[in-house]
C-alpha cells in the first residue's frame, strides 16, 4: 500500500517535472505574433553617445524592433570604441574624431554595448546597454522563472 | 549511489604518486609567479598584463565555472598559494620526511576563529576593492604576494594547512560550493577506519603526512573541508579511502546541523554577485568611477552600502524569511533555522556567480591569446599570437545560458528549501518566504542582465 502511494507520488512528480519544463521551454522559445513583437513603425534613430574613461553617456538607449539607429559616438577624452553584443557592429572614436555606426534593430532584447579599444584600466568593464523594445526576453524570463518556481514547489512539496 | 573513481587501477596509481600534486602545483605556482612579476614589472594595462587576464579571466572561468560546479576543491589540491610554505614546513618537495614530519612551532589555532568567519571578513576586503583588484595588474600582484606571504607565515607558526582552513579568503566559498560537486573524497568503510588505531591518515606516516587540513578523513561527511590533496590516499594503510563519483548536490541532501559563518558566507556571496553584476557589468558608469576613487566621499558611501548589503540587508532578508516561515510552529531557535535554511544559497550562489561570470568571461577571453605571447606587455611576440585581437564569444548568447544556469540554482534551492521544512517537521508551508526570497533573487539577477 504505502509502495503503491509511493509509486504513484514519484509518478506525479515525474508528470508534473515534465510539464514544468516544457511550460518554460515555451515561455522561453515559443514564438509570438508580430503585434506583440514590434510595437510602433520602424523609425531613423540618431543617437549621440558620449564616451569617456569609463561611461558612456547615456548609458542606456532604448529602440523599437525595426528602427534603423545610427550612433554618432563621440569621445571626450581618449580612444575609445563602441561594439554592440548581439549585432556585432562597431565603431571608434577619439576626440574631435567622432565614429558612427548603423543597423537596424531586428533583435529585441536588452543588448550590452562595451568599449573595444583598450582605454585604460576599468575598460572591460566600460558598458552601456541597448534595449530593444518590447523586451520579451525580459518578459520570457520573468515568465519561466515563475513557472520554474511553482513547478518546483509542486514537485518537491511532498518528496 | 556512488563509484569509487579511485579504485581503477591507473588512477590510484596515479594519485597514489607523489610527483602527481607535486607537478601540478609546481606548474600553477609557475604561472602564479609570473602573475606577480607581470603585476609589478609589467605594463599597467590590465587587457595587455598576463597577471590581470590569466587571474581574473582564465582562472576565474576556469576555477568558477568547472572546477567548483564539477570537482569541488581539486583546485585547493594544487593551489600554489600555499605550496612554500608547506614544502618549507616539510623540508622537501616532493618525497615524505620519516614519519610525516613536519617542522613548524605547530601551534594550534585560536579556537574561537576555528571557523570562516576571518574567511568572509577576507573575502569582503578584497570584494570591497575589487574594482581596482581586478583592473590593475600592480594591486592584484601586491594581492597575490600579501596571500603567499600570510600563507608561509601561517605555516611556520601554526600547524599544517591552517592558512587554507582558516584565513584564505578564496577557500571559505570554494568550500561552501564544492558541495555541489559530484566528487568526493570519503573512507570507504567507517568500521575500518574505527578499528585502526594509528589512524595514519591524520597523524602522518613514513609515506606521507598527515592531513595538512586539519581533517580525520573517517568523519568527513562533506567537502567543504577536504582539500583533495589526496594526502590520505597515500597514508592510509588499510586502503580505505577513495575518491566517488556521487549525485551532485549530496552533501547538501543532509539540511541540518550548518553554521552561521557558512550561512554568511551564502549570503555574502549571493549579495556580491549582485553587487558585481550592478556595479561591474552593469550600464552605470558613476558607479565604477566611485567603487574605484577609493578615499573619496563617494567611495565611503560606496562601502557603507556594500558592507550594509552584505552584512545587514541580504541576511536580514533572509532571515526575515525564514522567521515568516516559522511563525506558525515556532519550536526550534531561530539560528539553527537560519542556518540550515541557508543551504539554499548553495545552489542559488553558485549559479549566481556561474551566471554572472559568463557575462564577462566569454565577452574577454581572448585576451589571453595575445597575453600569452607578450605577458608583461613589453613588446614580445613569443607565440606569434599577440596581433589576435579582442573578439567577444558569443556575446548575443549569453543571456540564453545565463536563464537556464540560474533556474536550474533556483529549482535546487526550492528543493533544499522543501526538503529543510521537512527535516524540521514543519509543513512545507513554512519554506514558501524562503522560496519566495529565492525566487525574487533569481528574478533581480535576471533583471540585471535582461531588463
Amino acid at each position: 500500500m504505502i509502495r503503491n502511494t509511493q509509486h504513484a507520488i514519484r509518478n506525479t512528480q515525474w508528470l508534473v517535472g515534465g510539464i514544468t519544463i516544457a511550460l518554460v521551454l515555451l515561455a522561453l522559445l515559443a514564438p509570438l505574433p508580430a503585434a506583440l513583437a514590434g510595437g510602433a513603425a520602424p523609425q531613423e534613430r540618431h543617437i549621440t553617445i558620449s564616451a569617456r574613461s569609463f561611461a558612456f553617456e547615456p548609458g542606456t538607449v532604448r529602440v523599437n524592433r525595426g528602427d534603423t539607429v545610427i550612433v554618432n559616438l563621440e569621445s571626450t577624452d581618449v580612444v575609445h570604441g563602441l561594439y554592440v553584443d548581439g549585432y556585432g557592429v562597431a565603431t571608434q572614436a577619439e576626440p574631435g574624431r567622432p565614429g558612427q555606426l548603423t543597423f537596424v534593430a531586428d533583435h529585441v532584447g536588452a543588448f550590452r554595448f562595451r568599449c573595444n579599444v583598450a582605454c585604460g584600466n576599468l575598460h572591460p568593464f566600460m558598458i552601456g546597454k541597448l534595449e530593444v523594445g518590447p523586451n520579451l526576453t525580459w518578459l520570457r524570463a520573468i515568465a519561466a522563472t515563475l513557472i520554474t518556481a511553482v513547478g518546483a514547489l509542486a514537485v518537491f512539496w511532498k518528496h | 549511489m556512488r563509484y569509487a573513481i579511485s579504485e581503477t587501477p591507473v588512477i590510484k596509481r596515479v594519485l597514489r604518486s607523489r610527483w602527481l600534486q607535486w607537478s601540478l602545483t609546481a606548474l600553477t605556482l609557475l604561472f602564479f609567479v609570473l602573475a606577480i612579476i607581470a603585476g609589478l614589472a609589467g605594463t599597467p594595462a590590465g587587457n595587455r598584463n598576463f597577471g590581470i587576464v590569466f587571474v581574473w579571466i582564465v582562472w576565474w572561468a576556469l576555477l568558477i565555472l568547472l572546477l567548483v560546479p564539477f570537482a569541488g576543491r581539486l583546485w585547493c589540491g594544487v593551489c600554489p598559494i600555499p605550496a612554500p610554505g608547506e614544502w618549507l614546513q616539510r623540508r622537501a618537495l616532493v618525497q615524505p620526511r620519516p614519519g610525516g614530519k613536519l617542522y613548524t612551532l605547530s601551534k594550534q589555532w585560536p579556537r574561537a576563529f576555528r571557523n570562516i568567519w576571518l574567511q568572509n571578513a577576507g573575502f569582503l576586503g578584497v570584494a570591497l576593492f575589487s574594482s581596482i583588484i581586478l583592473t590593475t595588474p600592480m594591486a592584484t600582484a601586491l594581492v597575490l604576494l600579501g596571500f603567499m606571504i600570510v600563507a608561509i607565515g601561517t605555516s611556520l607558526v601554526f600547524e599544517r594547512r591552517t592558512f587554507c582552513r582558516y584565513l584564505c579568503p578564496v577557500g571559505g566559498f570554494i568550500g561552501l560550493y564544492s558541495q555541489v560537486a559530484p566528487l568526493e573524497l570519503r573512507v570507504k568503510d567507517t568500521a575500518v577506519c574505527a578499528s585502526h588505531t594509528e589512524k595514519t591518515c591524520y597523524t602522518g606516516s613514513d609515506a606521507g603526512y598527515g592531513c595538512p587540513w586539519l581533517v580525520f578523513p573517517g568523519g568527513l561527511t562533506n567537502n567543504t573541508t577536504c582539500g583533495l590533496c589526496t594526502e590520505c590516499l597515500k597514508t592510509c594503510t588499510r586502503d580505505n579511502i577513495a575518491i566517488f563519483v556521487r549525485q551532485p548536490g549530496a552533501d547538501l541532501l543532509k539540511t541540518t546541523g550548518h553554521k552561521l559563518d557558512e550561512a554568511y558566507k551564502g549570503l555574502i556571496m549571493l549579495a556580491c554577485g549582485f553587487i558585481y553584476s550592478t556595479v561591474l557589468i552593469g550600464p552605470w558608469g558613476v558607479l565604477k568611477e566611485t567603487a574605484r576613487a577609493v578615499g573619496t566621499p563617494g567611495w565611503f558611501a560606496y562601502a557603507g552600502i556594500f558592507l550594509a548589503l552584505n552584512l545587514a540587508v541580504f541576511p536580514g532578508l533572509f532571515w526575515l524569511a525564514v522567521r515568516a516561515g516559522s511563525i506558525p510552529n515556532p519550536k526550534y531557535p531561530m539560528s539553527r533555522l537560519f542556518a540550515d535554511y541557508a543551504a539554499v544559497l548553495v545552489p542559488l550562489g553558485l549559479t549566481a556567480w556561474v551566471a554572472f561570470s559568463l557575462s564577462f568571461v566569454l565577452i574577454n577571453f581572448s585576451y589571453a591569446w595575445s597575453v600569452l605571447s607578450d605577458p608583461l606587455g613589453w613588446g614580445w611576440n613569443l607565440l606569434g599570437t599577440v596581433g589576435l585581437k579582442w573578439t567577444p564569444y558569443i556575446p548575443g548568447l549569453v543571456p540564453y545560458l545565463q536563464v537556464p544556469v540560474l533556474l536550474l540554482g533556483l529549482t535546487a534551492a526550492l528543493a533544499l528549501a522543501l526538503r529543510t521544512a521537512r527535516q524540521y517537521g514543519q509543513s512545507p508551508w513554512a519554506a514558501t518566504p524562503v522560496a519566495i526570497f529565492c525566487a525574487a533573487a533569481t528574478l533581480g539577477l535576471l533583471g540585471l542582465y535582461l531588463a
